[in-house]
């Protein structure tokens, strides 16, 4: 493998000397990077305490405001704001998108995975080019579609919530390349037994499976909280009907942004906090998931 | 598969891959073709057969589907039929026939007022072409469906003539969860995909080949086929054709894509090994400081970074506050700092990823890899060239397509933080400087609702895809045969 390299072998106490120096150096890269990372975060945060009454609302050249309030925190709650009501809906959509998305999804892994069938392959390159379309493209479509059944406007909710699950089985990749990695001996073992391949499926693979469930749910959960595109298409005007990314962004960049700057941090905060936390806790899955999906391709 | 690492030297391998491959793929084209036709032959041939070898049963079941399935008493099975072919006819008598009538012409009567002064509406060419289109899927799935309806006869009438029983109905149905489970799990999932990804994504392309735009908006105005006008649009170099905005366009998706792509891949790599490397305490630390940028929804953090570099966003205001600036530095409207800035904030976003990847295949490097270089005296940057880039590259090789396409539509980053500003003269059709395929698609069809042009950008994005995806895919060395793995 690696060829042989002539090289001059260090005095040992020189070697020591450099591994300490590495190691100072590699110190002071991790910190710089962790500042740059963290910068922003930090910076919502403590703008997110910056009144919008009594000091600025907007954008100034500080960080660190100058008098420590809730106000912008009341805002979103007060009747008028709106921001109560656009959670809610992104919690209903994400609920619903991230159960009905998973569901479609091992539903497409397990049968793709584990079953031989006619017309598999004809399938899998179908998908496969349909998936190189961008997915603005259909919005027109979608939305002439979704207005059909009324569910425009006021019908948003589950207008999102179905065109949020309803294409998801284009998405099996990672979860059919999990379910590759459970020997099929298990199966054959089962079948030998009398289990039918929905028994098969029901306790025997999903049991198997929790990290790549966990994985698919709590992705499907999180794009709903990003999406402004096709909800703000969908809702079109209607304010009772936004999701919190639509309406955050009206305020930072429709509406008058150095008034709102402030309030639109304190509703980014109360968006990122249930978010991170719920991150955090299944970052074990989430990383397999995303390892094993880049290495299968 | 880390044994085929730097076995022979890649380069000349790949070109003689590359070579084969691209005879190859003529040739799997011919074959496919002639295959195919191969099978319909067989299949009008088997058709006449089971209807020349059938008994009246069969025979009715022609032209009534489930008819002879019901007679011999597989009634689940051919009611199942049955309800198919009724509903099919149904819908063509109510809907299916007006559509597809129009569908050559996509209407021609125009909302418009009578005598009276009162407002009739006339077609609409929006929902002809839908309908119209779904007409033309139930028709396929129909003939499909009769011609499953002619196997399941011939293979009763078969299972019978062998003196065999039928299976009864309540074992059909219970093999909907066993042998043909993958039927029941698979009828949702294409059913929602069919609808809601593959329908849409052929009505666009039938727009790409119309005059849909804002003045020929449904239901007050008609639009109808116009051939290959908005393609020749596309490429026209002429004053109001955009063929030079949409090659600057995709100049710069291309040089994104790649920045993107390989920028995040090499530095998350390096970070990932200076986390890594021994001696550094709270590995954990600094991981979940790097990943917090994956946790915190990237509408809020982009947001909030995109007005932080804002002619009046913190940094410049500070710099101005401090005196070390006269004048704020244009981030955003200038087109260069503004494609430089997004490429780095973008690292920003793509690193986290690229380390969390990096982590878990470097674990799985032979330790004793290492340990033989070393004894032979390589130095470190010699023990990553030979060892861990090659079975990097080796492993991530398909990912790192799916990260170039991905990032040849990588919307977000791109929306949030620029909305594909700054405006330039050169560009036209609302394109910014940063505006990739996919965010001026997505302008076209929202703020200047020109849909066929959008759906002429969706095509070339389309094809940009395919073709590198073929061309790359036919190059990596980790394409494997996908059972192997079983």
């Amino acid at each position: 493998m690696a060829k042989a390299i002539t090289g001059k072998r260090k005095v040992p106490k020189m070697h020591k000397q450099h591994k300490v120096a590495g190691l100072v150096g590699a110190y002071i890269l991790l910190v710089i990077i962790s500042i740059i990372w963290l910068f922003p975060f930090v910076g919502i945060v403590l703008q997110s305490f910056r009144s919008y009454l009594t000091e600025d609302g907007g954008m100034v050249s500080y960080l660190v405001p100058k008098a420590f309030s809730w106000d912008n925190y009341a805002f979103l709650f007060s009747e008028g704001s709106g921001f109560t009501r656009w959670y809610i809906n992104t919690v209903i959509i994400a609920f619903f998108v991230a159960i009905l998305q998973t569901l479609m999804v091992l539903s497409v892994s397990y049968a793709l995975s584990r079953m031989r069938f006619k017309g598999r392959r004809l399938l899998m390159n179908l998908w496969l080019i349909l998936g190189m379309f961008p997915g603005f493209l259909t919005m027109i479509c979608l939305y002439f579609l979704l207005k059909n059944f009324g569910l425009t406007q006021e019908g948003a909710i589950p207008g999102l919530i179905l065109i949020g699950f309803a294409s998801s089985g284009m998405g099996y990749y990672v979860c059919k390349g999990y379910f590759d990695t459970i020997p099929k001996s298990l199966d054959e073992a089962a079948r030998i037994d009398g289990a039918s391949r929905a028994r098969i499926f029901f306790n025997i693979t999903i049991p198997l499976s929790k990290p790549i469930i966990i994985y698919t749910a709590l992705t499907a959960f999180m794009a709903p909280w990003c999406d402004y595109v096709f909800a703000s298409y969908v809702a079109f005007g209607k304010t009772s009907s936004y999701n919190v990314a639509v309406g955050l962004y009206q305020w930072v960049n429709n509406q008058d942004y150095q008034g709102y700057f402030t309030r639109f941090c304190a509703g980014g905060v109360m968006v990122a906090i249930p978010i991170t936390i719920l991150f955090m806790l299944l970052q074990r899955y989430y990383v397999e998931g995303v390892t094993g999906g880049a290495v299968k391709g | 598969m880390g044994e085929t690492v730097g076995k022979t030297d890649p380069m000349v391998k790949k070109k003689s891959n590359d070579m084969k491959q691209s005879k190859n793929i003529f040739v799997k084209a011919g074959r496919a073709i002639a295959s195919f036709f191969k099978w319909i032959g067989n299949d009008i041939k088997e058709i006449g057969v089971t209807f020349k070898e059938g008994d009246w049963k069969t025979r009715i079941s022609f032209l009534i589907m489930g008819f002879g399935s019901v007679m011999r008493g597989a009634v689940l099975k051919g009611i199942a039929l049955f309800i198919l072919e009724a509903a099919f006819i149904a819908y063509m008598v109510l809907f299916g026939v007006g559509y597809l009538k129009k569908l050559p012409t996509l209407g021609t009567v125009e909302t418009h007022f009578n005598d009276l002064g009162v407002r009739v509406y006339g077609d609409n060419s929006f929902l002809i072409l839908l309908y119209g289109l779904l007409t033309i899927i139930f028709i396929i799935i129909f003939i499909f469906s009769w011609r499953v309806n002619v196997r399941v006869n011939r293979n009763e009438e078969i299972i019978l003539k062998n003196g065999k029983k039928l299976p009864s109905n309540a074992k059909t149905f219970k093999s909907l969860f066993d042998e043909n489970f993958d039927k029941t799990l698979l009828a949702l999932p294409v059913l929602g995909v069919s609808l809601f990804t593959m329908l849409p994504i052929i009505f666009m392309i039938c727009v790409a080949f119309t005059n849909y735009d804002y003045t020929h908006q449904s239901p007050t105005k008609l639009f109808t086929w116009v051939g290959f006008d908005n393609f020749v649009n596309m490429f026209s170099t002429a004053t109001d054709g955009y063929g030079s905005t949409f090659m600057g366009v995709l100049g710069w998706t291309l040089i994104w894509a790649f920045f993107a792509t390989f920028l995040n891949y090499f530095l998350g790599m390096a970070v990932a090994l200076l986390i890594n490397k021994k001696g550094v305490k709270f590995k954990k630390l600094w991981r979940t400081i790097l990943v917090l940028t994956i946790a915190i929804p990237q509408f809020v953090s982009l947001l909030y970074v995109s007005k932080m570099f804002a002619v009046d966003g913190i940094i410049n205001k500070f710099l101005l506050a401090h005196g070390w600036i006269d004048k704020a530095i244009p981030f955003w409207t200038n087109g260069t700092y503004a494609r430089i800035l997004i490429i780095i904030i973008n690292l920003w976003i793509g690193i986290p990823y690229l380390m969390l990847i990096a982590t878990g295949l470097l674990m799985n490097i032979p330790e004793d890899l290492y340990e033989s270089a070393r004894i032979d005296g390589a130095n470190k940057f010699q023990m990553f060239m030979k060892i861990t880039l090659p079975y990097m590259l080796f492993v991530t090789g398909p990912y790192l397509l799916t990260q170039f396409t991905g990032n040849l539509n990588n919307f977000n980053v791109i929306y949030l933080l620029t909305g594909g500003g700054p405006t330039s003269t050169t560009l036209t059709g609302g394109a910014g400087k940063t505006d990739l395929l996919v965010t001026w698609l997505y302008k076209m069809t929202v703020d200047k609702t020109d849909y066929k042009t959008a759906a002429v950008i969706g095509i070339m994005v389309f094809l940009v895809t395919a073709i590198i995806s073929l061309v790359v895919y036919n190059i990596i060395p980790s394409v494997k045969d996908e059972e192997g793995f079983q």
